[in-house]
């Protein structure tokens, strides 16, 4: 039951948030929107018991791109900074209370018509670990796996280039 | 399981992501659209792969992941590239080939 309610509410939080990166008129608001957003579709990926990708998906994305992300932001944006406004929080423990009541309304309507998310039975192999996915991985998908090696390379090589004063 | 659920939040993410790329004139905002795009797909990958209790589904968002990863580095680039000389982020003013 648990897992359910947990389901509905990553799946409010994170369309709230990708709505908030779609609607903020300030790129870094955007930003800190997708951020949110991630680590709701990270959450959901541990109801779906894909502990690997999960993480994956924290370190991966939220850790790394958007990083990326800010720091361009940072440096492009060449209007001043608005000024620095307290952090609110009454807004912010109203956000978080409205998407807890919103995630419960969504689960009683859901347990009215009788379609829940059924939780995954105990049984069911476990196929989201690393021994799993590595067991694929390194075997079967080995050459795509050095093809996304090369192609790191190359795009490492081609954001250093494009990235240079002058076009060499 | 009941996957609809996810399925349906996949499409309703994927549908945010696409009104970003064609409503927003940031060129910044647009590549974060286009990842809110790739995450939707990327989910509907993995309630797929633990549905069918197949692990390759897994294996394809990890992919799926580096090439997000490498093209957010490229896009930004590009980004920068054109920002030294146009001096705008807005892609409504980027129109070099216009006739």
């Amino acid at each position: 039951m648990v897992a359910q309610y947990l389901f509905f509410l990553l799946a409010i939080v994170a369309v709230a948030a990708a709505l908030g990166t779609l609607l903020a008129r300030n790129p870094v608001n955007s930003a800190l929107w997708l951020i949110l957003n991630l680590f709701c579709i990270a959450g959901l990926y541990l109801t779906l018991n894909a502990q690997f990708i999960a993480v994956v998906q924290v370190l991966v994305y939220a850790g790394a791109i958007m990083v990326l992300f800010l720091f361009v932001i940072m440096l492009l944006n060449l209007a001043a900074l608005p000024p620095l406004r307290l952090i609110d929080v009454r807004r912010g423990l109203a956000f978080i209370l409205v998407m807890g009541l919103l995630a419960e309304m969504a689960y009683i309507v859901a347990m009215a018509a009788d379609v829940l998310p059924e939780p995954l039975p105990e049984t069911t192999v476990q196929t989201g670990s690393a021994v799993e996915i590595a067991k694929v991985l390194f075997t079967r998908y080995a050459l795509p796996l050095e093809m996304v090696g090369v192609l790191l390379l190359v795009a490492t090589i081609g954001a250093v280039m494009y990235a240079k004063r002058r076009f060499v | 399981m009941d996957i609809s659920w996810y399925l349906a939040l996949s499409a309703i993410l994927f549908t945010i992501g696409v009104l970003g790329v064609l409503l927003r004139r940031n060129a910044i905002v647009i590549l974060m659209s286009i990842e809110i795009m790739l995450n939707a797909v990327n989910l509907t990958l993995v309630t797929l792969s633990q549905s069918m209790g197949d692990v390759t589904g897994q294996v394809l968002v990890f992919f799926s992941m580096s090439v997000a990863a490498a093209e957010a580095a490229i896009g930004l680039a590009i980004i920068i590239a054109l920002f030294r000389r146009k001096l705008t982020l807005d892609v409504t003013q980027i129109h070099l080939f216009k006739y």
